[in-house]
């Protein structure tokens, strides 16, 4: 059988055009692993023993390498992010990234002992989610839900649900009262969001 | 506290405070895009003072005495005896609500852990893979089609909604052992589940303290916490959750 030159290049043209789509397509399976990595490293940071600082910094670098910064930053930002100058949005994405890392790492604390178990993942329009289920000792077995999407470009995490209380609202409703206690001055906020958490 | 001065006197006067945050007024009349609807928002929050002063006070000391002071094992105990004695409840309301299996399994949680559980004390139900599963009559009414109503906090007992205010006062007068256990017994139960409510505390210490005394408005945060642990545990859909992460602008960010 010859190849024709035509039918070689067509088949060339295909090739290159779905390869990078067969890279990028996004699945139950990326949402699954991200999730399952992340349970692992959390796990693995509550395991080494390390001193409470030390144990704080791993979760704000795992924060940064999992979960969506730039989008759970705007979000809890909210309407007031339409104010605020790039130098700003920058600060505040910075302080917001420790504040998170230190309020949810002090909860993980309370997971020693404990473990993460991803059950099922689900699609909901262009994003999955990813449903745990966390075992503490002396509680009773509760639910962890990540969503996941690629939308910057890799598959993070943007949002999570402990037993239906929403991480971007809880936020975004602190955030709000921190400006409100400032009068709406973004930098006394951002000032107030390091110390707090 | 005795069930009938539960009934006779704190309750009416939780009303009669309710009623009165409801003529307060001048919260928000409209639904906000959080889901949340707090017309009694001003009166809400005083009481939410008071809950907080009660809680530094009072409530937070004890708790954490109470839970440094008993061995874990006695803590579990005397919280497995207080959700024994509400199990009967829970038989009732998955009734109303023609839960039969959910019936079925708490009539046996009941039967099992009040005989070889020795009245209680121990959960051996859930080794037998009967796992307890809570539910009460603000429940009943939202599987009835009643709505949520409007966001209350009350006094001492917290957050909750006019629907669910209403379902625990129901839940007192329906509790089918408050009319056959006998008097001293009776105390027995809103002992251990003062007790049992004390020990939550006191166990999730850094947990309740992080929203109470760290956040910026601890009103605000306990009421979003609460209004969506509550939908989530009725199975509602949350108007939160439904963020698309593709419709916000994140330059600069």
């Amino acid at each position: 059988m010859t190849l024709s030159r035509r039918a070689l290049l067509a088949s060339t043209a295909a090739a290159l055009a779905t390869a990078p789509l067969q890279a990028l397509a996004f699945n139950e399976n990326d949402a699954n692993s991200l999730i399952t990595a992340l349970v692992g490293d959390i796990n693995r940071v509550i395991d080494s023993g390390k001193g409470e600082n030390a144990m704080l910094r791993d979760f704000e670098r795992i924060f940064a390498r999992y979960s969506d910064t730039s989008y759970i930053a705007a979000y809890a930002m909210g309407v007031d992010g339409r104010r605020a100058s790039n130098a700003q949005k920058r600060a505040f994405s910075d302080a917001f990234q420790g504040y998170v890392a230190r309020k949810y790492g002090r909860r993980f604390r309370e997971f020693i002992g404990g473990r993460l178990e991803v059950n099922q993942v689900k699609r909901v329009k262009q994003w999955f989610e990813v449903s745990t289920t966390a075992f503490l000792q002396g509680q009773s077995p509760f639910n962890v839900t990540f969503q996941v999407s690629d939308r910057s470009g890799k598959p993070l995490f943007f949002n999570m649900f402990i037993e239906g209380i929403n991480l971007l609202l809880t936020e975004r409703t602190e955030v709000g009262a921190l400006l409100d206690r400032n009068g709406g001055n973004i930098d006394a906020m951002i000032s107030d969001l390091k110390k707090l958490g | 506290m005795h069930f009938r001065f539960l009934i006779t006197r704190l309750f009416p006067a939780l009303l009669a405070a309710a009623m009165l945050s409801a003529c307060a007024g001048g919260g928000s009349q409209t639904v906000s895009e959080e889901g949340i609807y707090d017309p009694y928002e001003p009166g809400n929050r005083k009481v939410h003072r008071f809950n907080r002063g009660l809680d530094r006070a009072l409530v937070r000391p004890a708790a954490i005495g109470y839970s440094t002071v008993l061995p874990d094992e006695v803590e579990d105990s005397i919280g497995n005896f207080a959700s024994n004695l509400g199990e009967p409840s829970i038989v009732v309301n998955s009734l109303l609500q023609g839960d039969l299996r959910g019936a079925g399994n708490s009539t046996l949680r009941f039967v099992t852990n009040s005989t070889l559980g020795l009245f209680g004390f121990f959960d051996v139900a859930n080794e037998f893979k009967m796992v307890q599963h809570n539910t009460d009559f603000g429940e009943t009414l939202h599987v009835w089609g009643v709505g949520e109503g409007a966001y209350l906090e009350l006094p001492v007992l917290g957050p909750s909604t006019t629907r669910d205010t209403v379902g625990m006062v129901v839940d007192l007068f329906t509790n089918p052992l408050s009319y056959t256990v006998d008097e001293p017994e009776a105390y027995y139960g809103t002992v251990a589940g003062v007790a049992s409510s004390l020990s939550t505390r006191g166990r999730l210490t850094d947990t309740i303290d992080a929203v109470l005394y760290e956040s910026a408005d601890s009103y605000a945060q306990a009421r979003l916490i609460y209004l969506q642990n509550r939908r989530f545990e009725l199975g509602q859909d949350d108007p939160g959750a439904a963020i698309d992460p593709f419709a916000l602008d994140t330059e600069g960010f």
